[in-house]
């Protein structure tokens, strides 16, 4: 079997989603379904004091058992920041480790603030945890990150929530040649091609949440996904054929024995 | 009388209580939260028995969408 391994865990499916932007419980729970996802990211948020304690819970929707939820720290701009809501977080998740780490540097971009990333990374390894990084696609800090012990570097394929596509994949394929653990392109992709053309440089996964939310039909856009990261797997491990070096044509069909040339020769 | 600052919120109490009565207070018992009180993750096994003290500062959070 070809699997996605995440610290030690095996998983058949390489597309990681989001639960955010969707209209209700139910649309996330069915766009879940259709992109066979199977680590999905939550956030984690002030509980609304006074309001009505009798909402439907995230939790049981997406029970624990069933998905393996991956808690991040979106909208946190500092490492304390981060490093606290993600021990909140494995609170909340009854002693669960794996966790996605962003800090982010400016509300415009939601760039991330790499000096803070490195700093929250290396005392959440020291408390145990197991930490997937959303990163720029720089190859020198998602080594670094790598060594501190990131069990998956996940860098940007353009700015979260943009849909701008993998704008350097360059970077990303120096990345991917570097690691020894997984490379998750994280944030920017847009669509269905986006997700195979990362999946063909060599990417193990991809994770997104607003490309399938606020598509028109997240649904739908939700398969195409789980099909779009199948074919750009499949394509990456069988080989691309060689691109030829100038534009001229190779004939997919043999050259001789046509009715054309039988006419013109008789023997 | 105690003070607490729940959630950024300043929120004001007859008598001291527990993390436990708290929630029971909030309706908040049973249900899928985590607290952390003044920077410190306050483990479920202790709610009963962690009494709260005036200008304790607590978060309750709970898991909602996100990417």
């Amino acid at each position: 079997m070809d699997n996605l391994i995440i610290h030690d865990k095996a998983y058949s499916s390489r597309l990681l989603v989001g639960t955010g932007k969707y209209k209700d419980f139910a649309q996330t729970r069915e766009a879940i379904d259709a992109s066979s996802a199977q680590i999905i990211t939550i956030a984690v948020r002030r509980t609304n004091i006074g309001q009505s304690t009798d909402e439907p819970n995230l939790l049981d929707l997406l029970p624990p058992t069933q998905f393996t939820l991956l808690p991040n720290t979106a909208g946190c701009f500092t490492a304390d920041d981060a490093i606290r809501t993600l021990h909140l977080a494995r609170e909340l998740l009854d002693g669960h480790s794996l966790v996605k780490l962003e800090v982010l540097g400016d509300p415009n971009t939601l760039y991330p603030n790499i000096v803070e990333t490195i700093k929250a990374a290396k005392v959440l390894v020291k408390n145990g945890f197991h930490i997937m990084v959303y990163t720029s696609d720089d190859p020198i800090v998602a080594k670094q990150l790598e060594d501190i012990g990131c069990v998956a570097i996940m860098p940007l394929a353009s700015l979260i929530g943009s849909g701008m596509g993998i704008l350097n994949p360059w970077n990303l394929q120096i990345i991917i040649s570097n690691a020894t653990v997984p490379v998750i392109v994280d944030a920017g992709v847009g669509t269905a091609s986006d997700a195979t053309i990362a999946m063909e440089l060599g990417c193990d996964g991809v994770l997104m949440n607003t490309a399938i939310a606020a598509s028109k039909n997240p649904i739908l856009m939700a398969s195409a996904m789980r099909k779009a990261v199948e074919a750009g797997r499949d394509a990456f491990l069988a080989g691309r054929m060689e691109k030829r070096t100038s534009y001229n044509a190779d004939p997919s069909s043999p050259i001789n024995n046509t009715i054309a040339s039988s006419k013109n020769k008789v023997t | 009388m105690i003070q607490l600052i729940i959630n950024g919120q300043l929120q004001h109490f007859d008598t001291t209580l527990s993390v436990a009565q708290l929630l029971e207070s909030m309706a908040l018992k049973n249900k899928r939260i985590a607290i952390e009180r003044n920077g410190q993750i306050v483990p479920r096994s202790e709610f009963g028995e962690q009494t709260l003290t005036d200008g304790d500062q607590l978060e309750i959070v709970v898991a909602v969408g996100g990417g």
